[in-house]
């Protein structure tokens, strides 16, 4: 069998490069299949190992409440909230808490000055703790203290875009901002983070909770968000499930009410980025696979040519002693290394497409390409080459020996 | 050769016909391209057949050489009863007792000389490196090992039908199988290519050569004449014609 194997491969190059450019054009097909679902794999991989690493950046074992108002009661008019007391519940009951902190964004405009320079900005009012559980660390100058909660400062700890579009100077510790139509003194610059799907990390101004709070008007309508990080031996699970019982008692909900509040892990977060490229990956490798059908076709179309124009050739094959599963074998072997080499070229294609493209866009991660997608499309390519060589195959090895002499 | 097929064992012949027939049903007309031939030929013989055009000589020869089967009648070949094999079983013996020469030559136009002469090998479980020296050597017997990388459309008519026979020589089979071996060639290349014969003949090989030639008939030891299918005089060569 080995033997077969190896004389087919070797006659099948032969005749696969003496029609080189046909050969070419029939695998385009193929080519182009595997050039599209490589280029979709080796992009969608590369972002989800980005994702990956960036979720990291935002403190894995952190969770975010907030409060959640289901669409059916917004038309009622009712908003659910998450107020300063069920932080203080939290803080009070909850186990497994590493550190906590609230988080209050500014109500109105958002916009930050300085000089002559506007921009807008997301604020938010946070503590201490923000740091740990965000794991937002300070380039230069220092963060947010307990006392500038307790005594309310204008203080404010700004990141990096914030700082250049506002044209501060590298180090603008001691700088002052308009926030709000009131003045902060800048005290600390935060490292730079980039960003996660398009949400610049650098582009945030942080004020002391407090100060926050008293600058939001109407405090019975405060909808705070509350952010959180574990212990180390507490499960995310456990956590969970406490915090959720803990504010649907508050909220003093009927057990037949869905929750008006939704915790979120930032690993979450992550599933559902996961999830959906996964399907784009889907969606497009069935078209991809259309595709390949078609390039199957082409083979086909191009083998049966192929047997026909080489019938006289088969009937000598035959003559001087060639089995069915000779010719059987030829015909197969050259279909799927015709198909395989349509994969290789597209497989070199796509991942040069992916390269390209994720390098061209900005802030695109890289392209990868990991080894099971390599083995797919070639495993892929040569089983489209078996499938649609069988038909020319199988004609060409029971063509009678004496007919296909005789065939001019 | 193993095969599990009715032999015929207490048969001396290497070929032996009975009542062989082959018809082509053409719309409503019969076409009896051979009709009844029985004949047996001995290890060693050089027959020559022949006939005008149409009497049936290719028909004939393709039965002899397992490409073709008959409507009708019964072949023995070294004994086996060619009639109940299969197709793979029919390949196979092509492959070990029949070397075939064909008038328009049939190299496989992409291989070179030497790989024309290794394809049989092919089919048989012999190694590359085995096949090549079997093939050098076959080629060498027919005054071609000089031109063994040759392409068949870069070598002359006689050239190509030396390296058909080398082809059909390289696997030593039982019969060789000519069927107008010179019908494409001049006189000087095909009385080289008959003496080439002649050489094989006279080493003890079985030669059945088609023509329409007498003095390429006048050759072998035994003229067979055709017409309409039929076998219409058998004689020794050198018998006077009529
Ligand atoms: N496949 C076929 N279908 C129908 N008739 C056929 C077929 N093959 C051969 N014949 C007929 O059988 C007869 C014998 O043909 P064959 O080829 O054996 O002649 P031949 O003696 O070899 O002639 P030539 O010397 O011209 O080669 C012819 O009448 C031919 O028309
Ligand atoms: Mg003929």
């Amino acid at each position: 069998m080995f033997h077969v194997i190896l004389e087919s491969t070797r006659s099948a190059l032969i005749s696969i490069l003496a029609h080189g450019l046909r050969s070419f054009l029939t695998t385009l097909g193929i080519v182009i299949g595997v050039a599209s679902v490589v280029a979709v794999i080796s992009l969608t991989q590369g972002m989800s190992a980005f994702i990956g690493e960036s979720f990291s950046s935002l403190g894995s074992n952190s969770l975010t409440i907030q409060s959640y108002t289901p669409i059916s009661e917004a038309m009622r008019g009712v908003r659910a909230r998450l107020t300063p007391e069920d932080l203080e519940l939290i803080e009070r009951r909850a186990e497994g808490v590493a550190s906590i902190t609230p988080i209050l964004y500014a109500s109105r405009s958002s916009q930050v000055r300085h000089a002559a320079q506007t921009t807008f900005s997301q604020i938010m009012g946070t503590t201490y703790a923000y740091r740990d559980v965000a794991q937002a660390w300070v380039h230069s100058g220092r963060f947010i203290a307990e006392s500038d909660n307790l005594t309310r400062r204008r203080v404010t700890v700004i990141g990096e875009k914030v700082r250049d579009d506002l044209g501060l100077p590298e180090n603008p510790v001691n700088e002052y901002v308009e926030l709000g139509g009131e003045w902060f003194k800048i005290i600390g610059l935060l490292e730079a983070k980039g960003d996660v799907m398009g949400f610049d990390q650098d582009d945030i101004v942080l004020v002391p909770y407090s100060t926050m709070r008293s600058l939001v008007g109407n405090q019975s309508q405060i909808d705070i968000q509350i952010q959180l990080s574990l212990s180390e031996q507490a499960a995310v699970d456990d956590v969970t499930r406490q915090l959720t019982a803990l504010l649907r008692n508050a909220h003093n909900l009927e057990p037949d009410e869905d929750d008006d509040f939704r915790i979120n892990t930032a690993e979450q977060l992550m599933e559902t980025f996961d999830t959906i490229i996964n399907m784009v990956t889907l969606v497009i490798g069935g078209i991809v696979s259309i595709s390949l059908l078609v390039g199957g076709i082409g083979i086909m179309n191009i083998m049966l040519v192929s047997v026909t124009e080489r019938t006289r050739e088969i009937g000598i094959c035959k003559a001087i002693g060639a089995k069915r599963h000779h010719i059987l074998a030829q015909f197969l072997i050259e279909a799927m290394l015709l198909s395989l080499l349509g994969g290789l070229i597209g497989l070199a294609l796509g991942y040069g497409l992916g390269t390209a493209i994720s390098s061209s866009i900005d802030s695109f991660p890289p392209a990868s390409i990991p080894l099971w997608a390599i083995a797919l499309a070639l495993g892929f390519s040569g089983f489209v080459g078996v499938l649609f060589g069988i038909l020319p195959a199988a004609k060409a090895a029971n063509l009678d020996p004496i007919d296909a002499l005789r065939y001019e | 050769m193993k095969l599990d097929v009715k032999m015929n064992t207490a048969d001396e012949n290497l070929i032996h016909l009975n009542e062989i027939s082959k018809h082509y049903e053409m719309g409503s007309t019969l076409v009896r391209a051979l009709d009844g031939i029985s004949v047996k030929i001995q290890r060693g013989d050089w027959v020559s057949f022949i006939g005008s055009s149409g009497s049936g000589k290719s028909t004939f020869l393709n039965i002899l050489g397992c490409l073709d089967r008959p409507t009708r009648g019964e072949y023995f070949l070294n004994g086996v009863y060619v009639e109940e094999l299969g197709p793979n079983q029919l390949a196979e013996i092509r492959n070990r007792e029949i070397g075939f020469i064909f008038q328009s030559f049939n190299l496989l136009p992409r291989a070179t000389a030497l790989g024309n002469v290794m394809q049989p090998l092919v089919y048989r479980r012999i190694g590359h490196r085995r096949r090549r020296e079997m093939a050098r050597e076959a080629l060498d017997r027919v005054g071609l090992g000089d031109r063994m990388d040759h392409l068949p459309n870069q070598l002359s008519g006689g050239q190509r039908q030396r390296v058909a026979i080398a082809r059909a020589l390289v696997t030593e089979p039982s019969i060789l199988l000519a069927d107008e071996p010179t019908g494409n060639l001049d006189s000087r290349t095909s009385a080289d290519i008959m003496q080439l014969f002649d050489q094989l003949h006279s080493e003890g090989q079985t030669l059945i050569l088609v023509t329409h030639e007498e003095d390429v008939a006048g050759l072998g030891d035994r003229v067979i004449e055709l017409l309409d299918g039929k076998i219409i005089r058998d004689r020794r060569a050198g018998e006077p014609l009529h």
